[in-house]
Formats: structure tokens, C-alpha cells, sequence
């Protein structure tokens, strides 16, 4: 053979594979196997102490659903470090699992992709009627206005943790605004023993949150009705910098704190008596518990607005189940959502997971703390704020969460953080998330 | 290079340098993972007041170890041996035989080593999943789909030191045994790989060690059932927990077999290097 | 890899051989010997890099990923955001690109000096010769996650050896952040370096094994120094295995990924933010996957252009170019 007529081959063979790349994407490829058969492949969220913990803990529960319904249900548990990239694969690939957990916030950008089944009348119907679920929590299935593309699961709420022993010995009662957290947090800083804060500050997911929190707490939103960035806003400033200001101006929490790149680190912070306070999830008491701290040795109240302000204490957070629009069994899938957000199943998952119950006339158990699971019912069901509900609101957890993650390491580091510059950050972000979109 | 004194305290002093910066990551992986999960989390020490074994235990169990190290294990092992018998023939061909598209072949592969990983990963997962739609050969998220693909990794590299070996090895050895009737795989069989064989064993490390270290693609192209050591280990840090001691513990014992198989194979390697020189 | 080297200054190769007198097998046995390579090649590398010159003209965003054939065309749409340095996304790719400069410089010499150092300290024969060099071997050997998780635990600013050993030296107050901040540069070339050194000095070394000796012994005899030797003798004589590698090092740390990735996770300091790794996050964070294939062309360029200005400037082509 001629090196040319090879070369012909060898080209004509990859323009075969290059063509039918070309038509990819649309097909149908959902992992499941061949249709007729009855076996959903179901992604989990990592919310247990280990992938494997997870397993253990989901698998009677589904194990019951095949005996009730005789679907077959094949369980992948994936760590939140992968969780997004195998979404993403997924949604390109369309080789895909039929039901999968999503952080609730990725909600509207997920939604956007137009990868994922609408939960509109039928469907909604299917898996038991909108009404079971709490109105904000369900909220959080996509865009306002728009039939959902994901139904809650999982609810959580931020609290701010406190050290009850550490309180009492500095006679102080748990804060209520903001400004008697900060007085708190700073009698509570002991120099070379105790701080009175830990942050998380070096997870950009973890202080966008926050950026959001503080600048609803001011009344002011990231995104304006037109759905365009509004992140340069003096709420929006302010309220970033206030949280900035208690490693900053207050120095309530250790700079150490800047490169706490997920919640774990400042839980353990608080679990293991080195922090008086810390802001976290409610399903920080299961690794509290886990670090050594006994169950009635905190308590939690709202994390407090400033006095004055918008009492936000949290974002609707938590764990949303989506169902992928090319599933080849949409009926099973929606029969497997229903199960898993039916009183029951609630039940039964909320207590080791440490969640929030996300239907209406659930009571909260994940712990035996009556009071604590009161705290956080309130907080949940009244003063959270769903995070915005656009597209862009992936672009909006990276580019601020990462602006705030460099904006704490200039001040563990030394530097000086004004007004301005956060303002000049957010002017950034807000640049990077129009440029994309 | 005369071993005056001044050669002496510069070698003394190099070798300390140098010999503590390799020794003391070493060092602390081990002592690390003999801590228990609260001395690691506390200040450092140079020595554990508490010796553990359990993070040698408990790592099984808060990951699948041993499932991601058998995948890795037959992953890589495959990837070597078909990117060594492959990258063979293509040396050969590039050495021995005067051929067009000579130089396109070699510069066109020498040049691949040179794509940014991020350029080809999505598309190359695109292609992978559309290979599996056209002809239900499935590849993503199977160990097959990353054993050709870290084979390819290793190729060119591969492919330019064996020639580069081959070309060094005498061509009389060739004629001879084409004279006593062998056809020129016979001579590549018989003469060329067995002169070579230092510069494949050192192919063949390359080509492991690519494979059992690759981060990116196995961070996108693996699931669940083949997911490798290099991405496998990041799961010690939960939603609870970042288990430290287990992760020191997990890394050594992940990386004791390469070491030693590199070390080993490496004397040969440098003998096989000496003997060339000496010749 | 040090054979590659070491046959990087071939005595010139008799290039005709019997092989080649036999028309027929030659005609088609090259082809078929290089058949595989090439369809690995093509099937890994060369479609998947055009299928990715071709993301890098449309516009692949999350609205369109889900059915990505039918993403409309962007034209130079991508190349221009990434380009455009009066804006957010073009002034991030810049600092990236001059993080990345710095980092592969800094690195290279480093490995080099280090490399070149130890080379020199082990080409006399002594006792306990052999255990050092294996020893030297042993961060090339480590997979390379395991190594650099492990320097991520001693550069923790609080529970890490890094700042405990420096602060028993008194060289600092023990409180010092190398994963955030200025510093994380500094940490990076570290632990890369750490890695990457010893590939330099494993090819160093084979490459003086070839100097032969009686070149030392007669400039000892003129009276030459050590060093002396070393810079009329050793740097010469390793001229092409230099050139080979500061090449090699510097495509392997220009687009290094592991080390930012695994060193820092999702938490990237500004002063560590790699090319590669600012691509993918680019890509897979904000899911512009066509932006992020049009700064992968880019850098490929730059690349191949500096690579070819290199071999140029230094006068060695390819060798069977």
C-alpha cells in the first residue's frame, strides 16, 4: 500500500469516528441497560462519614423499593469532589443515570442545560403532588416560573453553632444580632488558647454562601430581574465585607482560617473545643458527634442578621433529586422519586443523614435535641432564601466563592481588605459571569 | 574529577541537602501514618507518642483500596505492555526501514507529546461515547477506555527512545541473521530486542509510571467501577473528615510496589546504560 | 529516558542494510509495523485535537452541552474573550500565563542545578555510591498524587513539618500560609521540583557516563582545577543531552496539571494558578467548554512556537527531521 492510499484509509476510517461523533449527543444512552428491563441506575451524594457509610445506610431502603415495586435499583455513591464533573460528563454524553442527586443550588444551571426531566403537571403528580413539600423548598427546583427540574430531598439549614461550657464560663447567652455575636466571638477569643470563630474561608462554596447570606441580610440581591449580574451593589459590598471583617477587623477567627478549603476543618475546629462558634450545616452534628463532642454540649440558634436588617440566617440549602430527560424508564424513575420523598423514606434517611425534613407536616429527627431540631425546622421553613434561581448561578458560586477565597488570604497574610476592594473584586466576577454568558 | 578536599565537603555537603529534602516527605508519609487521626490533626511531631497501626486498617474500609488498586494495578500493566509491543514495531519500522512518511510519522507522534491535556479531554470522552452509541463498544468508565488511553500516553515518547536504542544496536547484527534465513521480524525477535532490551525495560517503567500516575483523565473518565488509585484516594477526605493518617498510610502503601519495582528494574537499566558506554 | 538521551549523540548510523534491498517486504512491512501506533495515535491525539480545534469555534456553553452538535458557531468569538486583556476573563488567562512562565522557569532551573549538582557529587566511584543514587530515584518513582499530597500536609500552616522545621531553625514564626497568598508559588515550585529533579539527574548521570575518562585525566595533568574540568570538560560534553532536557522539563512543568490539582484542590490561590489547571477550571467550572478549547489552542501554539524556536535557535532539529 502506498503511503497515500494509506493515508486515505487511515482518514477515511477517522472520518467515520469523527463523523459519528458529530451526531452524538442526542442519543439515548442511559446506562441502565436495555429497555423492559426494570433496573434504575440511581447517583447518591456523599452525606454520610464515608461513600461507604452511605451505601450501607441506602441500601435497605432501596432493597425495600425493589420488593415493593420489583424495580431493581444499581447504586453509585459519588464524593462531592466528582460529584459536578460526572454530571457534566453525563449531561454531554448522555450516557447517563436515570436519577441523580444534585446540590439544590445548581438547581437553575443544571435546569438550563435542558438535560434533565420537567417535573410539570404529570409528573409532578406522579410522585405525590407539589403540595407534600415545604413552598422553599421546593422552590429550589429550578427557575420561578418554570416546571422544576428537581424535587428536594435532603433539607439543610445553616445554625450557628455554639459551645454551651465556653458561653457559660464567659456568662454570656447566645447572640441574637449580629453585633452581639461579634462582642460574643471576642470574649470568647482567648490569645494562644481559643478563638471565637472558625470559617470556613478557604472553600469558595462555602463563603459564597455566606457572600449571599450577609447581602440578603442588607436586602440585596446578586442577580436583577433581567437575570444580569447585579454584584457591585453597596448590600452586596457591605454585607461581604462585614463577614470578611471577623477575621479582618474583629479577628474573632484564626487566620489559619483561610485555608480551610471545606466546612470539615472549621467543625473540627469547634468538635474538638479549639472555637467557641462556628457557622456550619445542620448536618455538622453528625461529624461533631463523630469528633468527640457530646450531643448536649452545643446548642444552636439562627446565624443573626445585623440589627436592623433582613432576618436571612441561611440559604434553602440541600440535596435535590433530578431525573434525566432520556431515561428509559420515566415511569420507574418517577415511582423511585416518589418513594424516596414519601413520609417514610424521609424518615428513615433524615436521622442518619442528619437532614431537614423537606415535606410539609415532617418532624425533624435527626436529633434528640428538641430545641436544636426546632431551631432549625424555623430556620429552614422561614428564614431561608433560596440562592438566585438563574443560570449563571454556577458562575456566581465560583467567581465571587473564589474572589472571597483570595480576599481572606490577603487578610491572613497581612494585607489590608477596604471597601473598595471588595467592590473591585466583585466588579471582576461580575465581569467573568457576563463574559460567559 | 580528582577527589581533592574541596570536591569531598562538596559532595558531603550536596548529598546531606539533597538527601534530607528526598528523606523528609518520605519520612513524614510514614511516621504520619502510624499517628492516630488526632495527633495528625494537632501540631506536627517529629516522632508518634502514640504508635498505630489502624490507619493500615482502617483504610480498606473507608475506601474501596483495594478495588481502585486492582483496577490501577490492570490498567497500567495493560497500558505497558501494549504501548511497549506497539511503540516496538514503530520503532522498528522508523530505524530500520527507509520509507515516505517517514519523517511526517515521527514528527506528527513527536510532536502529539506536546497537546495540553485539556485540549483533547472532553473531546476525547465525546469520541469514546460515541464509539459506544455507533458500535456499543463501551469505553467510558471501563478499564479498557483507560488502558488505550494512557497506552497512548507513553507511546511517543516510547517510540523515539527505542529507535533511538534500535539505532544504536549494529546493523551487521541484522544482516547476520538474515543470512541465516530469519525474515526481519526474526532479526527484531532474535537480535534487536534481546540488545535492547535495557532501553525496553526502561520504556516499559516510563509507560507504568504514566499510567499509575495519571490525575486528569482519570478525574473525568472514571466511574465507580473502574476508578483508579490516583483519583480514588482523594475520597479520605469525607464529608466528615479529612482521615490524614489514612491518607499517608493509603499513599505508602499504593506507592511501595512502583518504588520497588522501579528500583530494581532501574540496576538493570543503569547496567545496561554503563555497558553501552563502556562499549 | 536516560537511554534517549544517551543516544541522542548516536555515532552517525549506516543507514542502508539488507532490510532494505528486499523491494516487496519493503514496500508494505513499515506500514503494517507502524499501523497500530498510528491508529492509537489518531484515534487519542490527532481527531480529539481537531474535534477541539473545532469546540474552539462554537459557542459549547451548559445551554448547548446537552446537545453539543447542535451548538451554533461562535467564529473567533472565543479566541476574542480570551484575548481581549481589558476584561476579566482575558486579564485572568494573562496572570495564568505569567504564573505559569514564571513557575516552569524557576522550576527547570531548579530541577537543573539541583540535578546537575548531585550528578557531579556521584561521578566519582565511592562507597555507598549506589544507595544514594537509588535514594535519588525514589520522588521520580512516586506516583505522583502520593508525593504531592504529602507535601500538602507538611505545607498546612498550623499541623505542617514545613513550618516546624523552619521555625526550630528560627527562620520564621512557624506561622507562615504556603497554600494561600504569595507563597503558594513558591510552595509549588517546591514540591514540582522536588518531583522533577531527580528526571534531571538520572539523565545527567547517564549522560557523563559516556564522558570518557582519560579527557579528565589529561586536563589533571595540564593542571585543571575541578571546576575548571567541569566547565571545559563535563558541560560540553553534555551539550546535547542538555538540550534535550531543559526542553523536555520545560514542556513537562509548562503544562503541568497534577501538582497545582492535587497540591491545592478546589481552593486555587491567584499566585498558583497554572495554565492547565486555569483551562480546566475554566472549562469545567463555568462549563465554557468552547472558551475553554480556544485558551487549549492557544497554548498549544504557544507551545509548538517556542518549541520550534528552540530547536531552531539551538540548531538541532529533530533529529530525523
Amino acid at each position: 500500500m502506498r503511503l497515500r492510499s494509506l493515508v486515505a484509509t487511515v482518514a477515511a476510517t477517522a472520518m467515520g469516528v469523527s463523523l459519528a461523533a458529530c451526531g452524538g449527543g442526542d442519543k439515548n444512552g442511559s446506562s441502565g441497560g436495555s429497555s423492559g428491563d426494570q433496573t434504575l441506575t440511581y447517583w447518591a451524594s456523599n452525606q454520610g462519614t464515608s461513600l461507604d457509610n452511605d451505601k450501607q445506610v441506602l441500601t435497605p431502603v432501596l432493597q425495600k423499593f425493589t420488593q415493593d415495586t420489583g424495580i431493581k435499583v444499581n447504586l453509585e455513591v459519588i464524593g462531592w469532589n466528582d460529584l459536578q464533573t460526572r454530571i457534566q460528563t453525563a449531561i454531554t454524553s448522555g450516557q447517563a443515570p436515570d436519577v441523580v442527586n444534585i446540590g439544590n443550588t445548581w438547581a437553575a444551571s443544571l435546569q438550563a442545560t435542558d438535560a434533565f426531566l420537567p417535573f410539570d403537571g404529570g409528573a409532578m403528580s406522579a410522585i405525590g403532588g407539589k403540595d407534600k413539600f415545604v413552598p422553599t423548598a421546593l422552590a429550589t427546583g429550578g427557575k420561578e416560573g418554570t416546571d422544576p427540574t428537581s424535587v428536594p430531598l435532603y433539607g439543610l439549614a445553616y445554625g450557628l453553632y455554639y459551645n454551651k461550657a465556653m458561653f457559660a464560663a464567659a456568662g454570656l447567652q447566645p447572640p441574637k444580632t449580629w453585633e452581639e455575636m461579634v462582642t460574643d466571638a471576642k470574649k470568647l477569643t482567648i490569645p494562644g488558647k481559643q478563638w471565637g470563630m472558625a470559617l470556613a474561608a478557604g472553600s469558595y462554596t462555602e463563603n459564597v454562601h455566606f457572600a449571599f447570606i450577609n447581602a440578603a441580610q442588607n436586602k440585596a440581591d446578586w442577580f436583577g430581574g433581567d437575570g444580569k449580574p447585579t454584584f457591585t451593589g453597596d448590600g452586596n459590598v457591605q454585607g461581604v465585607l462585614r463577614y470578611l471583617d471577623l477575621m479582618q477587623k474583629d479577628k474573632v477567627a484564626n487566620p489559619s482560617n483561610a485555608q480551610y478549603d471545606n466546612g470539615t476543618k472549621s467543625v473540627n475546629d469547634f468538635a474538638t473545643k479549639k472555637v467557641a462558634m462556628v457557622i456550619n450545616q445542620n448536618n455538622a452534628d453528625s461529624s461533631i458527634v463523630a469528633n468527640g463532642m457530646k450531643a448536649g454540649e452545643y446548642g444552636v440558634v439562627p446565624f443573626p442578621a445585623p440589627s436592623g436588617g433582613e432576618q436571612v440566617a441561611s440559604h434553602v440549602a440541600g440535596i435535590n433529586l433530578s431525573v434525566f430527560k432520556n431515561t428509559k424508564h420515566k415511569d420507574a424513575a418517577l415511582k423511585f422519586v416518589k418513594y424516596m420523598t414519601d413520609a417514610t423514606t424521609q424518615s428513615t434517611l433524615d436521622k442518619p443523614f442528619s437532614a431537614l425534613p423537606v415535606l410539609k407536616d415532617a418532624k425533624p429527627n435527626f436529633t434528640t435535641d428538641a430545641a436544636e431540631a426546632a431551631t432549625f425546622q424555623d430556620i429552614y421553613n422561614t428564614k431561608s432564601k433560596p440562592l438566585p434561581l438563574v443560570p449563571a448561578e454556577d458562575q456566581f458560586e465560583s467567581t465571587v466563592g473564589k474572589a472571597m477565597n483570595s480576599m481572606f488570604a490577603k487578610i491572613a497574610t497581612g494585607g489590608t481588605v477596604t471597601a473598595d476592594d471588595v467592590k473591585a473584586a466583585l466588579k471582576t466576577a461580575q465581569d467573568q459571569v457576563a463574559a460567559s454568558s | 574529577m580528582r577527589e581533592t578536599r574541596g570536591f569531598k565537603i562538596y559532595r558531603g555537603v550536596t548529598l546531606t541537602v539533597l538527601g534530607l529534602f528526598v528523606l523528609i516527605p518520605l519520612y513524614v508519609m510514614i511516621t504520619s501514618s502510624l499517628k492516630p487521626l488526632k495527633d495528625v490533626q494537632g501540631a506536627f511531631t517529629w516522632w508518634p507518642s502514640n504508635l498505630t497501626l489502624a490507619p493500615f486498617v482502617d483504610m480498606w474500609k473507608t475506601v474501596p483500596l483495594a478495588k481502585y488498586f486492582v483496577n490501577s494495578t490492570i490498567v497500567s500493566v495493560s497500558a505497558t505492555v501494549f504501548s511497549v509491543a506497539i511503540a516496538i514495531l514503530a520503532a522498528f519500522a522508523v530505524s530500520r526501514f527507509k520509507f515516505r512518511g517517514r519523517t511526517v510519522f515521527t514528527t506528527t507522534v513527536l510532536s502529539t507529546q506536546m497537546f495540553p491535556g485539556v485540549l483533547f479531554l472532553l473531546p476525547l470522552f465525546l469520541i469514546f461515547v460515541n464509539i459506544n452509541n455507533s458500535f456499543g463498544l463501551q469505553l467510558v468508565g471501563t478499564r479498557l477506555g483507560l488502558i488505550i488511553t494512557y497506552l497512548t500516553f507513553s507511546l511517543p515518547f516510547s517510540i523515539w527512545m527505542l529507535a533511538g536504542y534500535f539505532d544504536s544496536i549494529p546493523r551487521e547484527l541484522d544482516e547476520a541473521a538474515l543470512v541465516d534465513g530469519c525474515g526481519p521480524m526474526g532479526a527484531l525477535w532474535r537480535v534487536v530486542l534481546p540488545a535492547a532490551r535495557p532501553g525496553v525495560i526502561a520504556v516499559a517503567i516510563y509507560s507504568f509510571m504514566t499510567a499509575w500516575g495519571e490525575v486528569l483523565f482519570a478525574s473525568v473518565m472514571t466511574t465507580e467501577a473502574n476508578r483508579t488509585l490516583s483519583v480514588g484516594l482523594r475520597q479520605y477526605s469525607t464529608q466528615t473528615n479529612i482521615y490524614w493518617n489514612q491518607i499517608m498510610a493509603a499513599a505508602l502503601v499504593v506507592s511501595v510496589p512502583v518504588v520497588i519495582g522501579f528500583l530494581l528494574a532501574q540496576r538493570h537499566f543503569v547496567a545496561g546504560v554503563t555497558a553501552g558506554a563502556v562499549k | 529516558m536516560a537511554v534517549a538521551t544517551e543516544t541522542a549523540t548516536p555515532a552517525p548510523a549506516k543507514r542502508r542494510s539488507r532490510l532494505e534491498h528486499r523491494p516487496g517486504l519493503n514496500r508494505w512491512l513499515p506500514y503494517a509495523l507502524l499501523a497500530p501506533a498510528v491508529l492509537l495515535e489518531l484515534l487519542i491525539h490527532i481527531i480529539p485535537m481537531l474535534v477541539g480545534i473545532w469546540m474552539s469555534f462554537v459557542k459549547l456553553t451548559k445551554f448547548f452541552i446537552a446537545n453539543w452538535s447542535a451548538a451554533p458557531g461562535a467564529g473567533l468569538n472565543n479566541y476574542k474573550v480570551a484575548l481581549d486583556f481589558n476584561n476579566a476573563v482575558g486579564q485572568g488567562l494573562l496572570k495564568s500565563f505569567g504564573v505559569t512562565v514564571a513557575f516552569s522557569l524557576v522550576t527547570v532551573a531548579f530541577s537543573w542545578v539541583l540535578g546537575m549538582a548531585a550528578a557531579v557529587a556521584l561521578q566519582p566511584e565511592f562507597r555507598g555510591r549506589g544507595v544514594v543514587r537509588t535514594l535519588f530515584l525514589v520522588p521520580y518513582a512516586l506516583p505522583a498524587y502520593a508525593g504531592i499530597l504529602t507535601w500538602n500536609f507538611m505545607l498546612q500552616r498550623d499541623t505542617g513539618a514545613v513550618n516546624h522545621v523552619l521555625h526550630q531553625l528560627h527562620l520564621n514564626d512557624g506561622k507562615t500560609f504556603w497554600l494561600i497568598g504569595g507563597n503558594a508559588l513558591v510552595a509549588l515550585i517546591t514540591v514540582a521540583g522536588w518531583k522533577l529533579w531527580t528526571f534531571a539527574f538520572l539523565t545527567l548521570m547517564a549522560g557523563m557516563q559516556s564522558i570518557p575518562r582519560d579527557l579528565y585525566e589529561a586536563a589533571s595533568v595540564d593542571g585543571a582545577g575541578n571546576l575548571r574540568q567541569w566547565r571545559n570538560i563535563t558541560l560540553p560534553s553534555l551539550r546535547p543531552v542538555n538540550l534535550v532536557l531543559v526542553l523536555v522539563l520545560f514542556l513537562w512543568t509548562f503544562s503541568d496539571f497534577n501538582t497545582p490539582y492535587v497540591l491545592f484542590g478546589t481552593a486555587q490561590p491567584p499566585a498558583g494558578d497554572l495554565i492547565t489547571f486555569h483551562i480546566y477550571n475554566a472549562s469545567f467550572l463555568t462549563w465554557n467548554f468552547g472558551t475553554g478549547a480556544a485558551m487549549s489552542v492557544l497554548l498549544l501554539v504557544f507551545l509548538m512556537i517556542v518549541t520550534g524556536a528552540y530547536l531552531l535557535v539551538t540548531g538541532r532539529r529533530s533529529r530525523r527531521a
